[in-house]
């Protein structure tokens, strides 16, 4: 919400005060009523020293539940090794919790956090001089905080691409031979494997094999999306065949990038794990929650 | 009424498959249904249901929406204006917003309803009512806009004095001859201390007047303290402005390593009979150098910024790097670099933003990116504009130890499939090479590769490149030479023609077989080329006669004739130019003998420069330096001064926390302060919500605190520093506390007798509340207190019956200022009749009385006989409704009817009221802007001291004092009778006889006739 020009409120929690998000429910109620999702009330987080937080918060059941999510951000080469790599994280926090609730997370390995960016409603003081993380939580849905691992810590990068690009000088062909396999995966299984190639203008169709998944070449964008999913550590999905060329062309310099994601359940990556969470301020006992992510972030391996 | 439904029903029922504003504007038939709905959009907005009335308004808006004119139904939505439903509200206020400024007139209909709106006991209301005032663009309600800020500024609610902060650059656009008066409102505004206000004001700071520096003195500390805890836009003004304030308050920390470094370059430079003098020269310098002290507020600036690098607002980061950028001491500049690398993660347009900045830094603080250099890898998938931004940054940071990564990294660059990113690629390997001198050879040899590129475009670009970089030392390379010029036939970009060209023209003496054979080539295509490249061969044979005059001799003529005839009038220029100085005829002047110095002489090697070179000049992270043009409304980042200006301005007078007795008192009171909350109470008793949350703070900020007790006794030295600093800044506190000690102790002082002023005040008080409930006769026993509350005498008798007009009847009356106990909004007037003739008068009554609406009258009961020479006194009770109106009635005996009037005083209307000083202040602040009427006068001869001004003031009006810590200021207040409003009087004394009257009264017309009557009491 701007006043002329100056952001006036960008907190969501006062915009949703403000304008209420639609739900099946409400939606169904308001064409019966003829009312909208537009507050009746007027906004007074705005005028609250926490206007992160809603007044008068009541829930039955009292839950917290934290997602850690962990992106790796990489840059292979050729010959499969890192050029660059880094983790970026960010818990992201449900929390129902009636009144006002005030939480403190502490991790098993804080020193493993190199840069972080908080919520306002961190008190950064506290986590300069104890590194733990004490904070008044917003209601609902928002992210807690973000961080970054750096290129200075080794990260363990989960999979290994062979590939084997080539266009041929003559014929208007090309061959293309990739594998994908299990590299440091602490033992989970890494699910959601896609992988991406963005192909030079001049390659038209695809013709391949692949003993895993689907793949589609759309030969608008020049896209070639191999739908893997699970990857099975004992048969490597393997993906293989030829492609031809705008006839006439000359044969393209470059290789193309390849760019892969992928999932890996119950594992931060890093290595980081939540110690514990206290609440203060409040009788009840909350339900509690740590969930553990790790995805590809920017993953590219060139070729 | 009942049409009105059925008509909108048939409408919406027409509406549901093809919404209504979903016409297209240029169907033939838009016209005539355009005029009809309107007409039920008016119906609909006239209906008294509030659904009907938002779906009418929801239609409005979202025709504006749309571009269409909706202008012909204002004066049907100005009257929703006072809707009660805050949907409509809002929507009517959209509406006005967009319309008010073309239908000036229809809109100053719906001004009062955003007067009566800024009075609204909600805060929340007032600040909408002032938020839409504000923005109605119309001239003529400039005044009102100047009080409702001005009042809205003095709000209780800081959410309001927020909103009269953005009010202002609102105003001053539309009438900037306000400016002054605004700049008031912002001083007084940037005094203020709570975090919701601290941002705004600092925007409408930056808006009118961003140079009045001066304002921000005494607010400084204020705000670096506050800086945590305001909202993140607020922070990003703030931090802006103070970077501005700080490169104009304190000194440069980097000046003695500048100074250093000049030194050493000196030295470096200076021959060997120049450094004796140096050395002589050098104690001076030393002496000259002082060592640098950084100002202790500096110092906080930094500290209290720092914190904010983590925020997840990328623009608040930004701030705080642009801020470290340009006021820390180098060692510490380095901190932000790991925040700005964290934001490259963020969406590219702010990579782009963080990226050009990154740029600007990488070049005046290289060390400070190094150990981040592959975050700034390139990723096939970025964005063009990225990736050669990113390449850019690379480029800075390339040195001696990192020179072999970047270039293979670059190497994989010019595979890219982004052309533009291969050519950016080839440039940044050219700068390499010419800035590090050991890779020259081998990005040389790289480049020379490229020219067997299938890539056209890269050829050309490594052409223009290796042409640079053969500048630097062409002897050795004049196979690249011949290489290149065999490159000519198949190259079709002009730049690279054109360069080839120079190439061979410049060292035509290394390639002496080849050069002529490339003229010739030339000549022969020459009225094909592009102008760029037919300039080059003009060049190319001029040089190539002047060497080799010989073979070339007749090839130049016939390229110079050809350019003679050419379309582009440069070419036809610069060939007549060059015939005239190289062809030696008879008329071709002095300069011919020198055309070979001309032409061939040694050329500097180019210097390949950052384009983002002394970018820093704007400041950071502004518009300005991301287009590297001065934008409009864009603030000069100032030089740092030579010397600093008086840190003292900064200094604050802190009485509240200065009576603490010790220091460790103060230093436990610093502590806390809640890290999240402001230092001031913000919402009023009303808002139950907000209640809530303040008790909820303290809490957490008991937390907070504990866990900084526990880090100070920890051996962070950071924290430890910190102290040492603040112990730094109170000593020089404790100075000024001495000075102040004398000062207090005659506050104290006045401040006892006070407290026992008004101590008395209150079991008066509490005495009158007694006597009500022991059902006393009120009207003796208060006389007494009034008496002593009003001064004595004072009490002025009017004639109501002549005793001539009377027939020897007389009659007076008098204010008696005491309650009227039958009915306490009564005004009670004592009457007393005195028969002055012969006989008794008999039924003394009061009959038909003539009265305003709303006035009533409360008649003494009838006096049955008055003896002769006898006098009675009765007390009758008049409300006067707040108003100076007459009460008419007539006045009976039981022979004769009178007809007589009463008019009061306007300072008789009110009674008394007892207020603290603090209820006083709290009170005047709620009655500002129209009601409070401020006059000058000179005080009458008689008006010596304070004792004769109070009693002059009571005199007139019937007003309690309010007791005052000033001895300059005499406060009274009162209450008016009949509807209790406040009426508050403030008598400021200046010297040489001068005041200052102060009245504030929401009845504005009372508090006129009340200046106007003390000012004439006052002046007597």
């Amino acid at each position: 919400m701007l006043d002329n020009g100056f952001p006036l409120a960008t907190e969501s929690n006062i915009l949703k005060e403000l304008i209420r998000p639609p739900t099946i429910l409400r939606s169904m109620v308001n064409t019966i009523t003829g009312s909208s999702n537009v507050g009746e009330t007027l906004p007074t987080g705005q005028l609250s020293t926490i206007p992160w937080r809603r007044a008068g918060v009541k829930y039955t059941n009292n839950e917290a539940y934290f997602d850690v999510v962990e992106e790796i951000d990489a840059i292979l080469d050729k010959s499969g090794t890192t050029v660059f790599a880094e983790i970026q994280g960010v818990i992201d926090a449900c929390v129902k919790l009636s009144g006002m609730p005030d939480l403190t997370l502490s991790f098993m390995n804080p020193r493993l956090l190199d840069d972080v960016s908080f919520h306002p409603c961190v008190r950064y003081k506290r986590w300069e001089s104890e590194r733990v993380i004490s904070f008044v939580p917003p209601d609902g849905n928002f992210q807690l905080m973000s961080y970054h691992i750096s290129a200075q810590n080794l990260v363990a990068i989960p999979v290994y691409v062979k590939q084997n690009i080539s266009f041929f000088e003559t014929g208007s062909s090309g061959r293309l031979d990739i594998t994908v396999g299990p590299k440091q995966t602490m033992g989970k299984t890494v699910e959601g494997l896609v992988v991406t190639v963005h192909m030079p203008k001049v390659v038209l169709s695809a013709n391949l094999n692949a003993t895993q998944g689907t793949y589609n070449y759309d030969p608008v964008t020049k896209i070639l999306v191999w739908d893997i999913g699970k990857l099975n550590p004992q048969k490597l999905p393997n993906l293989k065949g030829s492609l031809s060329l705008q006839s006439g062309a000359p044969k393209p310099e470059e290789n193309p990038s390849l760019n892969i994601d992928l999932k890996i359940q119950q594992l931060a990556i890093s290595g980081l794990k939540v110690n514990r969470l206290d609440m203060y301020g409040e009788k009840y006992k909350p339900f509690k929650g740590v969930k553990y992510v790790t995805k590809a972030g920017k993953f590219q391996v060139r070729t | 009424v009942s049409a009105a439904p059925s008509a909108f029903s048939d409408e919406k029922g027409g509406s549901a498959s093809e919404p209504e504003y979903g016409h297209d504007p240029a169907s033939g038939g838009i016209f005539s249904s355009d005029y009809k709905r309107h007409d039920d959009l008016k119906e609909m907005l006239d209906s008294n249901k509030d659904s009907l009335k938002l779906e009418a308004m929801k239609r409005i808006v979202a025709m504006i929406a749309r571009g269409k004119n909706a202008s012909d139904l204002f004066p049907a939505v100005v009257k929703n204006v006072a809707c009660k439903n805050i949907e409509v509200k809002k929507l009517v206020y959209v509406y006005l917003v967009r319309y008010a400024e073309e239908q000036q007139d229809l809109a100053l209909l719906s001004i009062s309803t955003f007067q009566r709106g800024l009075k609204d006991p909600n805060q929340l209301i007032r600040a909408s009512a002032l938020r839409v005032l504000s923005s109605i663009r119309v001239t003529i309600i400039v005044p009102i806009m100047m009080l409702a800020i001005k009042e809205a500024a003095s709000d209780m609610s800081p959410y309001v004095r927020k909103t009269a902060a953005h009010a202002i650059p609102k105003l001053h656009s539309l009438d900037p001859e306000q400016k002054d008066q605004l700049i008031e409102v912002i001083e007084k505004l940037l005094a203020d201390k709570t975090t919701l206000v601290a941002g705004s004001v600092v925007m409408a700071f930056e808006e009118v007047c961003p140079d009045r520096i001066d304002l921000i003195h005494k607010n400084y500390r204020k705000l670096c303290n506050l800086l945590i805890d305001v909202e993140e836009w607020g922070q990003v003004v703030i931090i802006n402005m103070l970077t501005r304030y700080a490169r104009t308050q304190f000194l440069n920390p980097n000046i003695n390593e500048s100074l250093l470094e000049e030194n050493s370059e000196k030295a470096f430079y200076a021959s060997d009979d120049e450094e004796e003098e140096d050395k002589k020269a050098e104690p001076a310098t030393l002496a000259k150098r002082k060592p640098y002290v950084m100002d202790p507020d500096h110092r906080l600036l930094l500290r209290n910024t720092k914190p904010l690098l983590q925020s997840r607002n990328a623009a608040v980061v930004m701030a705080v790097a642009q801020l470290y950028f340009h006021l820390a001491p180098k060692a510490e500049v380095g901190i932000i670099a790991k925040a700005l690398v964290r934001l490259m993660r963020s969406h590219s347009e702010v990579q782009y933003v963080v990226l050009q900045n990154v740029a600007t830094m990488s070049i005046k603080r290289r060390g400070m990116f190094e150990p981040y250099l592959k975050s700034f890898y390139i990723r096939s998938t970025d964005p063009t504009q990225i990736k050669v931004l990113k390449l850019e940054v690379l480029t800075n940071l390339a040195n001696e130890t990192n020179i072999s990564t970047i270039l293979r990294e670059f190497q994989t660059y010019i595979k890219s499939m982004d052309k533009d990113f291969v050519a950016a690629s080839i440039q940044a390997i050219g700068r390499c090479a010419t800035n590090i001198g050991e890779v020259r050879d081998t990005c040389l040899n790289g480049l020379v590769q490229l020219l067997s590129n299938r890539d056209e475009l890269v050829v050309a670009e490594s052409v223009v490149v290796i042409k640079k970089l053969l500048q630097m030392q062409p002897e050795q390379h004049s196979d690249i030479i011949k290489h290149m010029a065999k490159l000519i036939d198949n190259i079709q970009v002009p730049m690279a023609r054109a360069s080839i060209l120079w190439l061979i023209g410049e060292y035509c003496e290394h390639v002496p077989k080849i050069a002529p054979d490339v003229l010739r080539k030339m000549a022969k295509s020459f009225t094909n080329e592009e102008d760029i490249v037919k300039l080059q061969i003009i060049n190319l044979a001029a040089k190539l006669y002047l060497t080799n005059s010989k073979q070339s001799k007749l090839l130049t003529q016939y390229v110079l004739n050809l350019a003679k005839y050419d379309q582009n009038y440069d070419i036809r220029d610069r060939a007549r130019f060059i015939r005239q100085l190289i062809v030696p005829t008879d008329k071709s002047g002095a300069l011919s003998k020198y055309a070979k110095k001309l032409f061939l002489a040694l050329k500097p090697a180019p210097v390949l420069e950052s384009p983002f070179k002394d970018r820093d000049h704007f400041q950071l992270g502004s518009l300005s330096h991301l287009l590297n043009a001065k934008a409009a409304g864009y603030q000069e980042l100032p030089n740092w001064p030579e010397s600093a200006p008086d840190p003292s301005v900064r200094n604050v007078e802190i009485p509240d926390w200065s009576k603490c007795s010790s220091r460790k008192d103060r230093k436990e009171k610093k502590v806390e302060k809640p890290f999240y909350s402001d230092s001031e109470g913000e919402s009023g008793p009303t808002e139950s919500a907000d209640s809530g949350n303040c008790e909820s703070d303290s809490g957490s900020g008991s937390a907070s605190a504990s866990g900084s007790d526990e880090s100070g006794s920890g051996s962070e030295s950071e924290e430890s520093g910190e102290e040492t600093e603040s112990d730094e800044e109170e000593e020089d506190e404790e100075e000024e506390k001495k000075k102040r000690k004398k000062l207090d102790k005659t506050k104290a002082k006045k401040q006892a007798e006070e407290s026992a002023e008004r101590c008395t005040i209150h079991t008066i008080h509490q005495i009158s509340c007694i006597i009500n409930f022991d059902q006393f006769d009120m009207n003796k026993i208060t006389s007494v207190f009034s008496q002593t509350l009003a001064p004595s005498g004072s009490i002025k008798m009017y004639e109501l019956l002549h005793r001539i007009k009377g027939e020897g009847l007389a009659v007076e009356y008098c204010f008696s200022r005491q309650p009227f106990s039958p009915e306490p909004n009564m005004v009670a007037v004592q009457i007393q009749f005195t028969n002055n003739t012969n006989s008794e008068t008999k039924n003394l009554h009061i009959e038909d009385p003539r009265l305003q609406s709303g006035m009533r009258i409360r008649e003494f009961a009838e006096i049955d006989v008055l003896a002769a020479g006898e006098s009675v006194t009765v007390v009758m009770g008049i409300d006067f409704c707040d108003s100076t109106q007459a009460a008419n009635f007539q006045l009976c005996t039981h022979t004769r009817k009178f007809f007589v009037s009463i008019q009061p005083p306007v300072g008789e209307l009110m009674t008394p009221a007892f207020l603290t000083e603090n209820d006083f202040k709290k009170e005047q602040g709620k009655l500002m802007g129209m009601n409070e009427i401020l006059e000058k006068l000179t005080l009458g001869e008689k008006c010596v001291n304070e004792h004769v001004i109070v009693e002059r003031v009571t005199a007139t009006a019937n007003l309690s004092r309010v007791p005052c810590g000033s001895d300059k200021e005499c406060r009274f207040a009162g209450k008016t009778v009949s509807s209790g409003c406040l009426v508050l009087v403030t008598v400021t004394t200046k010297e040489g006889g001068g005041a200052q009257l102060t009245v504030n009264c929401e009845k504005m017309l009372i508090g006129t006739m009340l200046v106007k009557d003390i000012l004439q009491a006052l002046s007597q």
